[in-house]
């Protein structure tokens, strides 16, 4: 899994999205770049129960960077070795280069802000964000200073006397916010950040919490189970499973080139054909699938022995839907047909699900382009199913 | 349609059953009478031989100051050993000191109290200290025995807290001692007025433990009420109880208006929260 760490296409396609990315922009990229964070071989058991196995991560300075994964995957036990409210069973965390092994928490170079938000509730505003800095012993006049520009920043000024059972869901977040940024951490660990917001406000909150971090150069370490959220803001993502690190890589590359099953089926919706491999070569392969009904030809594959077993991943909305034949492909090539069973319309897209000869469900998003009240393919319609050889991903576990 | 009166009468019997035994002696604390139970009129006579009643008002005066003593000796260890039952994890032996520390919630009294009179005196003879029974063996014996409730009280109340508070402050700079000074102590400090309390009623009304370990010199309210029935009681232990239950019931009264006033408010600012 991890331990193959470039599974890329050959040749690697450039810009998958558009996207500029520059290479300064991408220090993991840089073989000479020193990370900020170094988790080495970490294991974490609590009692017979292995809550974090044998992680490895390098995490650079001023990265967005996301620990995806459902509950029990060991994506907060993690977040709390690096705060230090966990000792690691085995291996070693560097923070700046310094081992942190038995450093407390109130020594380390860090601040976390907690799921619970854990305001204090006997304490103003005011003083909740004053906390840290008092503990520092930090003179008076630059406290009242700090507090009041970080409360500028999260626009909470006018609420600054109040405690906090005295403001909203999102007040309450932002003021987390703020108490754990007013000591200028180089390293910000967030728990769930969004988790108890609603959709609106959380979507918001994302594009200020990206804003913020940008502003302030901070490293931020976010750990989330909600896939759409790590997408949207971060630089790389982690995605863990059962305490192991599934993937690593930025949100196209996680979405675009899945390393495993379970990545692939983790991150958004994908249809997962069975098969076994009939041609390797360098520029393509070839992949004869009995559930597909036909080969899949992927133009971008790891040299894999002839017979194997593999799996070709394609997102659904890379599979197109038309009730005419597809001209321009050959015979039998990423091409099958189905029956459509169910449509979602959705409004900018529809979702249809198609099944196959084979019993397979197919899943297909086609955009609405044009409008019509009458959709053009409807129910029990059998449909031409085809996608493009850069479309499918092989994978093996 | 006519309500039943049923549950009318019920609630009744039920009040009747508890507080008539404490109305009678409140009635009997007026009546002009030597007999406790015959009545024959209104008169403040037993208030007035009570104020004029130095031994009783003696043996009060000490069972508030044990009982003060008691209640914040009691608060301090029984605060430690919750928070060592609440927020050290399963150390060696936590099953163990969890039984030790609910062990006097059960354990008969007379057994406590004959243990430690035997304590004492063995103490005694060995390092000469505590000498003879007095105030400080009975202040000892109560704090032994009220701090398993403080402890039982302070625990519930840590379980509930939030750890990520203690967590949150550690975090952000401040050192463990500084953590439940500063955080833990706050939060928690309506269990530990709630804690001083119990301790402080515990150890003003009783009598088998304190009868073991006291002295002469050092007879409590308690031991003076008991030990007066052999005498023939006078209607001035009722004027005595009466006072009694009036502090009481104007306390409780007090608290209650105040916390209802404090969550009134608290509601209505949290109704209102996060509007400027």
């Amino acid at each position: 899994m991890s331990d193959a760490p470039d599974l890329r296409p050959r040749p690697a396609p450039k810009n998958p999205i558009g996207k500029s990315q520059a290479a300064p922009l991408e220090p993991w990229r840089d073989p000479n770049a020193k990370p900020y964070v170094q988790i080495e071989k970490v294991v974490k058991r609590f009692g017979d129960f292995t809550a974090v196995d044998n992680v490895s991560l390098s995490i650079y300075r001023g990265e967005f960077f996301s620990l995806l994964g459902g509950s029990g995957s060991g994506k907060t036990t993690l977040l709390r070795m690096l705060a230090g409210f966990e000792t690691p069973t085995e291996g070693r965390i560097f923070i700046d280069g310094v081992d942190m092994a038995g450093i407390p928490p109130y020594d380390r170079p860090v601040n976390m802000m907690f799921q619970s938000y854990a305001l204090f509730p006997h304490m103003t505003v005011e003083n909740n964000v004053a906390f840290g800095l008092r503990q520092d012993g930090v003179p008076k006049d630059e406290i009242r200073a700090r507090v009041a520009e970080m409360l500028e920043m999260v626009k909470l000024t006018p609420f600054a006397k109040r405690k906090p059972h005295q403001l909203s869901g999102g007040q309450r977040q932002r003021v987390a916010l703020a108490r754990s940024l007013v000591k200028k951490p180089k390293l910000l660990l967030l728990d769930e950040p969004l988790g108890a917001l609603d959709k609106r406000l959380r979507e918001q909150t994302q594009f200020e919490l990206v804003n913020i971090q940008e502003k302030l150069g901070v490293t931020f370490v976010v750990v989330t189970h909600d896939q759409e959220e790590a997408m949207t803001m971060s630089s790389r993502i982690a995605v863990m499973d059962h305490g192991h690190i599934a993937q690593v890589g930025t949100p196209t590359e996680i979405y675009e080139y899945p390393n495993s099953r379970f990545t692939a089926e983790f991150i958004g919706s994908v249809n997962m054909f069975e098969g076994h491999v009939v041609e390797s070569e360098a520029d393509h392969s070839l992949i004869r699938s009995a559930e597909a009904g036909c080969d899949l030809y992927v133009t971008h594959a790891a040299h894999l022995p002839e017979g194997s077993r593999c799996w070709v991943a394609i997102r659904p909305e890379k599979v197109s839907i038309t009730k005419d034949k597809p001209a321009e492909l050959v015979e039998g090539r990423n091409v099958t047909r189905g029956v459509v069973r169910e449509i979602a319309y959705l409004g900018d897209v529809s979702i249809y699900q198609i099944d196959l000869p084979s019993g397979k469900r197919v899943r297909a998003t086609a955009p609405n382009v044009t409008r019509r009240t009458e959709l053009p393919i409807t129910w029990d319609d059998e449909v031409w199913l085809c996608w493009r050889p850069f479309a499918g991903v092989v994978l093996t576990d | 349609m006519r309500k039943s009166r049923l549950p009318m009468i019920l609630l009744g019997a039920g009040l009747a059953f508890l507080y008539l035994p404490i109305v009678l002696l409140v009635v009997y604390s007026f009546n002009d009478n030597r007999s406790l139970t015959v009545w024959t009129g209104f008169s403040l006579r037993w208030y007035h031989e009570l104020i004029e009643d130095g031994q009783m008002l003696e043996a009060a005066w000490l069972s508030l100051r044990i009982a003060f003593a008691t209640a914040c000796g009691a608060v301090v260890l029984g605060t430690l050993a919750g928070m060592m039952l609440a927020r050290f994890g399963a150390f060696r032996g936590r099953a163990l000191f969890a039984g030790m520390i609910s062990a006097p919630l059960v354990m008969p009294e007379v057994i406590m109290g004959l243990a430690l009179l035997l304590l004492f005196v063995s103490l005694e003879q060995l390092i000469g200290w505590p000498a003879g029974r007095g105030v400080l063996t009975i202040v000892l014996a109560h704090i032994t025995f009220t701090m398993s409730f403080v402890a039982v009280v302070i625990q519930s109340r840590l379980v509930s807290m939030d750890v990520s508070l203690e967590e949150a402050a550690m975090d952000l700079g401040a050192r463990p001692a500084k953590v439940f000074f500063v955080i833990t102590l706050p939060i928690i400090a309506p269990a530990i007025v709630s804690g001083w309390l119990l301790a402080f009623t515990l150890s003003l009304d009783d009598l088998v433990i304190t009868s073991f370990v006291s002295g002469p010199g050092s007879t409590t309210l308690p031991m003076i009420v008991f030990s007066s029935i052999r005498l023939g009681l006078k209607p001035e232990i009722n004027a005595l109880a009466t006072i009694v239950v009036a502090v009481v019931a104007t306390g409780i009264g007090l608290a209650g208006f105040l916390e209802a006033r404090r969550a009134r408010i608290r509601e209505r600012e949290e109704s209102q929260a996060g509007r400027v």
